[in-house]
């Protein structure tokens, strides 16, 4: 955790004299599983931040001569294609159907996979405490108009909204005049490959069950007597909210985000997938599977490599997300 | 109890209501209509055919004109029969009168069709196909579950908790494509794409193929893909449940009674424990088949998914507009029940 400077009032009963974070961390430290996927994602964090040196090749350098090429190890793990594709060790995992190195492709598509889970991450994490926050801890009339409107969002198939809302921003945005707020944002949008608009799709559906959960936790921590106390020493709302329960309802909403980034890869893959995710040359695994698929009989490693790269980041995520629920929850161990 | 129930019915209708405001609203916030096509048609043409379905009102009232359609019922005296079959609920009433409920409205990319059309040729699959893939859910998580809780902290625990990682970790657009060069490429045991079973159904959703390997080569890929993520699910959840409950009193009680070990974990411990794991299935089956919109574009499957995608470029207002509803019906429905199930089970939820 990176937060070991938050200390908790209520950390200094326990009888050890190390703050919940540094429990929590020691008992991350401790918790093989979340090593291992900790590792393996920062490991896939390197590897996105520094794919212009580490990839061999541009993501969208193609070689006409050589398209649909495999490398000499492909063809023994795929006998079939030994008869009919192109052999050249040129490119270590192969070029796809226009001549594009695959492994540089598969390095790059790590950007778009990890931005997404972050990016989905901080806004789910952000707009849901906040709502949480804010609603429990006013309770009331706020907090049933608000909750209402969580209710209402939840019952909205989040597959179907999503697909609708890039729909919309895809071809609306596009076609907008300059100097509109919808120029602008599709300006922005093309810049980075078509990222944007899968935030705001990915954001607007993920933010509703860490709100929920941060509601639950604060309707039972505003009864306790530290709000209590805090409040009779003429402590600010704010306050309040930010020092005092913010760091306990913490916890339990890292592990919530922490386990649903799997979720925002996946979807993100599927929106690709679909063609309604990022724009023609950025790699994204879930395009490159869309591609790889139509050739599945002939070349199959055209999918398989971008299938295998995608389940491993997400086997990495759901493995740290269970080593933080272990370390920063250990009433919760082994559930869930 | 009753009043709960009622308010909890009273809601599900106000966030249908709202659902269908704000998919009307997108839908018709992305430029273009139906009717705007490559080879451009004249525009008297498109008038016409505005004309002919409400698209040159305004926008409220097309939208008054849509809930209308859809919500309220109508009895009128024609027995025209084809009448009858654009509602999804036909009554025939004594005095020659016809009832109809819910109607979706004509496709307009298909315009031979009406929504009520596509829903009960496209729908069914999807929910054959949701629900196969609930019963493999169901067969690897639950015993995987019981298992690891049995052994806990055992290799077998360990196992079982890896197979559940693994398979939360496969998405359905990587495993898909495996399943397909394996057993489909490769091995050629099983069809690659497509579906074994044609309208019409049995009881809306039964093919008539249901007893032939030919319906059931189409679906084992395909909701195994599905099932292992959701097994996943289930598997850790009867696992964490079943935990709980092994460390009751009662459980303690039934073993000093002297009864056997299997009798207490099936009849006291997983009885009990179960409880959970039943209320989260209605919900995950709405999500399941949601979640089938994958699947089924890997799989080149007929079902609901593939049309909503294709609904959307064609700009098919009436069928966006049925999907979401029809989904956001499943979804809201799941969830009532589950709130009334808890309600029901644990005498402590207030109903207020």
């Amino acid at each position: 955790m990176t937060n070991s400077e938050m200390m908790i009032p209520e950390a200094n009963d326990q009888q050890k004299e190390r703050s919940l974070w540094m429990d929590a961390l020691y008992r991350l430290a401790q918790n093989k599983a979340s090593l291992v996927g900790g590792g393996m994602v920062i490991l896939l964090v390197l590897m996105a931040l520094f794919a212009n040196y580490i990839a061999p090749y541009s993501f969208s350098e193609q070689d006409r001569q050589l398209t649909d090429a495999v490398p000499q190890w492909v063809t023994v793990v795929f006998p079939t294609i030994k008869s009919y594709a192109e052999i050249s060790d040129k490119f270590s995992l192969g070029a796809d159907y226009v001549g594009r190195d695959i492994l540089s492709r598969l390095i790059y598509g790590a950007r778009i996979s990890l931005v997404v889970a972050f990016v989905g991450a901080v806004i789910s994490l952000f707009i849901g405490t906040v709502y949480g926050l804010t609603s429990g801890f006013f309770g009331g009339k706020v907090d049933d108009l608000m909750m209402r409107f969580v209710d209402v969002m939840y019952a909205f198939p989040s597959m179907l909204m999503i697909i609708l809302m890039m729909a919309f921003f895809r071809s609306s945005f596009a076609e907008s005049e300059p100097g509109t707020l919808s120029y602008v944002m599709n300006s922005i949008d093309q810049r980075f490959g078509g990222m944007l608009f899968i935030f705001i799709g990915i954001g607007i559906t993920a933010w509703m069950g860490t709100a929920r959960l941060a509601r639950g936790q604060v309707l039972s921590l505003r009864e306790q007597e530290f709000t209590l106390a805090a409040k009779a020493l003429g402590a600010s709302n704010s306050r309040i909210i930010f020092r005092h329960l913010l760091p306990n309802v913490l916890g339990p909403l890292i592990i919530r985000v922490t386990l649903s980034i799997p979720g925002y890869i996946s979807t993100e893959a599927f929106l690709s997938f679909i063609g309604l995710g990022v724009n023609a040359p950025t790699p994204s695994w879930g395009s490159m599977i869309s591609d790889g698929a139509v050739a599945i009989r002939t070349y199959p490693h055209q999918a398989i490599f971008p299938a295998i790269a995608l389940s491993f980041t997400m086997f990495a995520f759901n493995f740290l997300g269970d080593g933080l629920r272990d370390a920063l929850d250990p009433r919760l161990r082994g559930t869930q | 109890m009753g009043r709960y129930i009622i308010q909890r019915f009273l809601w599900m209708f106000f966030v249908l209501f709202v659902i269908s405001m704000i998919t009307f609203a997108m839908m018709h916030a992305v430029p273009g209509g139906p009717f705007t096509q490559e080879k451009a048609l004249p525009p008297e043409i498109i008038a016409n055919l505005e004309k002919r379905y409400h698209l040159d009102e305004p926008y409220w009232k097309q939208y008054l004109l849509y809930i209308d359609k859809v919500m309220v019922p109508h009895i009128s005296k024609d027995a025209n029969p084809e009448m009858m079959d654009e509602a999804l609920v036909g009554i025939s009433l004594p005095g020659g009168n016809y009832l109809r409920w819910i109607n979706f409205g004509p496709s307009y990319s298909s315009r031979s069709r009406t929504v009520n059309d596509i829903f009960r040729e496209q729908l069914p699959v999807s929910i054959q196909l949701g629900i196969i893939s609930m019963a493999v859910a169901i067969t690897i998580g639950l015993p995987l579950g019981v298992i690891s809780a049995l052994k806990q902290n055992t290799i077998w625990d360990f196992l079982g908790m890896s197979v559940a990682i693994f398979g939360v970790s496969m998405p359905v657009v990587a495993m898909g494509p495996i399943l397909i060069w394996i057993f489909g490429v490769t091995l050629k045991w099983l069809p690659p794409t497509g579906w074994g079973a044609k309208p019409p159904f049995t009881l809306f959703f039964i093919p008539n193929t249901i007893g032939s390997w030919d319906f059931w080569k189409h679906t084992l890929m395909p909701a195994f893909a599905v099932g292992t993520g959701y097994s996943a699910i289930i598997a850790r959840l009867t696992r964490a449940s079943l935990l709980q409950v092994i460390h009751e009193d009662y459980i303690r009680t039934a073993r000093a009674k002297g009864l056997s070990e299997r009798v207490v974990t099936t009849r006291h411990a997983l009885r009990n424990a179960l409880i959970p794991v039943v209320t989260i299935l209605g919900p995950m089956f709405a999500g399941v088949l949601t979640g089938l919109f994958v699947v089924e574009q890997v799989f080149g499957i007929p079902g609901m998914g593939k049309y909503f995608i294709t609904s959307i470029t064609n700009r098919d207002y009436p069928v966006i507009m049925g999907a979401v509803l029809m989904y956001a019906f499943f979804l809201v429905v799941s969830n009532v029940f589950v709130d009334i199930t808890y309600a029901w089970l644990d005498p402590r939820i207030r109903y207020d």
